[in-house]
């Protein structure tokens, strides 16, 4: 008989893996099944953004901004052009502010529906995966009509958007709007009573709200804790404070928890979008009245000879920013972020730093999953839903 | 405390001596300096005394101003949820002696934010429980977001790793593992 | 290949190679090498709107040694090269690399220390996808080269 040996085993879940959610390296030692200890290992997507932003003019940050977190791409370039703009000292105009919290929103119903479907995926409901991921299709249609491009529009810019709203977008938001709600139901009529489910993520991954502050956790895991901090009712940008929806926030802080609290908050989104499409106009001042930020429109600029200088200086040499520095935190999918934006008075951008709540939630994951069975770490994992772009930068 | 005087003057009350300057800000955030020497007591002060209770670390970040000298200036964005208030503390440290100590024991949410600015800045934390590198590789040399490190490097990527055990090693193990049968 | 049509039993005649290669080509199965932005553009093609199962890529397999197609999705970068590799050389062949997006092909936006710029420095690629990311019918567009290539791809 061969004797049973009781020392622990290491196990890596390598970088490459089905469930990781982009290159997460975690070296697990288990006993049986138990996690006995978790160290992650990160840095396998860095990709030295903001280094290469020092080389960019302050319009050609934007691109790179949004792959930073590549699920909510356009939260990520407004929060720099709100950063930018507290340093430039400019307002935008009212209807720039309702289109700019408009597609915040309908961003975070998207990057909870990615969430939502590769989570159930990993859990097992693997038909989520294809529902949500067929309603995403709506939005990146929407996004293909403001710019083109599906997932990283570039649209928002320093000083207000891109160009005026398409036609037909109001009719093709609001048959988005009116189709979710239904969808929603689905989606929980296929989990939230479901007893696997149910056995799967009750009582796993808990932390609690002490933990949470402490390990500077915001966003969905913190509001599953007990934490209600929402950046959107604290330290309120873009006018949230004049619409009206509320913050969920659920106790037990486990990864059952933070499911309700993001299902919720598609809810609520969905609240605040139609409050905001009532209040845009289909047409009407899409940017600042800046000549030095803003380039005047195309038949001007081949009709005129100072709108023709005008666009040749702002895309050949750029704006300058005065120097300082400027935070602005606003309330993405994955909680509280920002760019810390530092100016040396040029046309280029002395420092960027972006604050990132994914990296706060993998340094708590060790957290989570020590003492728990090693099937409960990819429940974890999923829940704590990590963009590894956003944690590697 | 969106007051600077009533702030720093808390400060002083906890941390007696502490050199505690204001800032002006375009930002929400008050802006204050503290010197390099107070920052652990000064970091304790401002979690624990009731008025201030910044409680949470959002940021932990470093600005590399070469060639200016003080030449590294370490920020920490801190928000207390129950004021609802924001702040901003920096710290200069020079280029040539870039020390300061962890603040690891006051919020635990440091731990990789400090691992992070060493990789990237080459700024030492006393008394850090994990002084690693955490986003570039572990042999990485030099410091990548320093003013004076180049953008764009040319060197041949690594498409493999060394063994991590000697020759020995690897045989003994497969002799440990081996099952007897008895 | 040539339909005897005179039988009562329908005959089809052809070659081995032209049977494997239709075998081959028909149920390429890759293995999930999602990085970053490119993935979830991946998981879109794999959906059901731009459905990849229709063109045999039915699974995504999670282990290399189950797969054919390691689509190389998103920024390599330095400290993850060493990975790719050993992925790469647990495949069995035949085995075909995509190299997805142009963070993947030649370095994308990202020109600095961080990056590879290009996965052909590591892994030999096969079929490059331009695009940032590319949409899904690109992708698709992407396999369904690689589905001709291999159509024409010796036994010996």
């Amino acid at each position: 008989m061969p004797e049973i040996r009781t020392e622990t085993m290491t196990v890596n879940m390598g970088p490459q893996h089905p469930s990781t959610h982009g290159v997460l390296r975690i070296v697990l030692e288990l006993d049986g099944e138990t996690v006995v200890s978790a160290s992650p290992t990160i840095g396998y997507l860095h990709t030295g953004i903001e280094k290469t932003t020092e080389q960019k003019k302050w319009q050609q940050v934007i691109p790179l901004v949004e792959r930073m977190d590549y699920l909510s791409a356009q939260s990520n370039s407004m929060a720099f052009c709100l950063s930018v703009e507290q340093l430039l000292g400019i307002d935008v105009p009212e209807r720039v502010r309702n289109i700019r919290i408009l597609i915040a929103e309908l961003q975070r119903i998207n990057s909870h529906l990615v969430w939502l479907g590769t989570h159930g995926m990993e859990v097992g409901a693997i038909s989520v995966m294809l529902y949500c991921f067929r309603e995403r299709e709506l939005l990146l249609n929407i996004n293909e009509m403001l710019a083109g491009f599906r997932m990283f529009p570039s649209y928002m810019r320093i000083g207000g958007l891109r160009e005026d709203l398409p036609r037909g977008f109001h009719d093709a938001v609001r048959a988005f709007l009116d189709r979710l709600p239904g969808k929603l139901d689905e989606y929980e009529d296929l989990l939230s009573q479901n007893e696997i489910y149910l056995k799967r993520t009750q009582g796993v991954g808990v932390i609690s709200k002490e933990d949470a502050v402490a390990y500077g956790l915001v966003g969905p895991i913190a509001r599953a804790a007990g934490v209600d901090y929402d950046v959107r009712r604290y330290f309120p940008y873009l006018g949230y404070d004049t619409y009206e929806f509320s913050v969920p926030v659920q106790t037990r802080g486990d990864v059952y928890a933070r499911y309700q609290v993001r299902l919720a908050e598609m809810r609520e989104s969905l609240k605040i979008c139609r409050q905001a499409l009532d209040r845009i106009s289909p047409t009407g001042p899409f940017a600042i009245d800046d000549p030095r930020i803003t380039p005047p429109p195309k038949d001007r600029v081949y009709t005129e000879m100072e709108a023709l200088i005008q666009h040749f200086l702002i895309y050949s040499q750029g704006f300058t920013v005065p120097a300082g520095e400027a935070y602005v935190p606003v309330e993405g999918p994955r909680g509280e972020h920002g760019f810390s934006v530092v100016s040396d008075g040029t046309n280029r951008p002395w420092r960027i730093k972006s604050r990132a709540p994914s990296l706060l939630a993998c340094q708590a994951l060790e957290r989570m999953i020590v003492g728990g069975l090693i099937a409960d770490v990819i429940a974890v994992i999923g829940s704590i839903d990590v963009v590894m772009g956003d944690v590697d930068r | 405390m969106s007051d600077h005087a009533a702030l720093v003057a808390s400060l002083q009350q906890e941390v007696p001596g502490a050199t505690v300057e204001a800032a002006p800000t375009v930002d929400l955030q008050t802006t204050i300096y503290a010197s390099r020497d107070d920052v652990p007591a000064v970091a304790r002060a401002l979690r624990d005394r009731p008025e201030l209770r910044y409680s949470l670390l959002a940021e932990l970040t470093a600005v590399d101003y070469h060639p200016r000298e003080p030449r590294f200036e370490l920020v920490y964005l801190l928000v207390s949820l129950e004021h609802r208030h924001r702040l901003r503390l920096k710290v200069r440290l020079p280029g040539n002696d870039a020390r300061v100590q962890t603040v690891t024991a006051v919020w635990p949410a440091a731990n990789w934010l400090e691992r992070e600015v060493w990789d990237l800045f080459g700024i030492v934390f006393d008394g850090h429980p994990d002084p690693r590198r955490l986003l570039m590789p572990e042999d990485w040399d030099g410091f990548p977001l320093r003013k004076d490190y180049p953008v764009q490097i040319k060197m041949t990527p690594r498409a493999s790793e060394p063994l991590q055990v000697t020759e020995q090693e690897f045989k003994a193990n497969l002799e440990r593992d081996r099952l007897t049968r008895s | 290949m040539g339909l005897e049509a005179d039988f009562e039993i329908p005959v089809l005649t052809t070659t081995v190679e032209k049977m494997v290669q239709w075998a081959r080509r028909s149920s390429i199965w890759p293995v999930t090498f999602g990085l970053a932005c490119c993935a979830i553009e991946m998981m879109a093609m794999s959906c059901s709107r731009y459905d990849i199962a229709r063109f045999g890529a039915e699974v995504f397999r999670g282990s290399p040694r189950q797969s054919d197609l390691m689509i190389v999705a998103g920024r390599l970068s330095r400290k993850m090269a060493p990975a790719l590799r050993r992925i790469y050389d647990q495949m069995p062949e035949p085995k075909w690399v995509i190299s997805m997006g142009a963070c993947a092909s030649i370095g994308g936006v990202f020109d600095n220390y961080a990056l590879v710029q290009g996965v052909d420095q590591i892994v030999p690629v096969d079929v490059y996808v331009p695009g940032c990311p590319p949409r899904p019918e690109s992708l698709i567009y992407g396999i369904v080269q690689l589905q001709r290539k291999i159509s024409q791809q010796k036994l010996s």
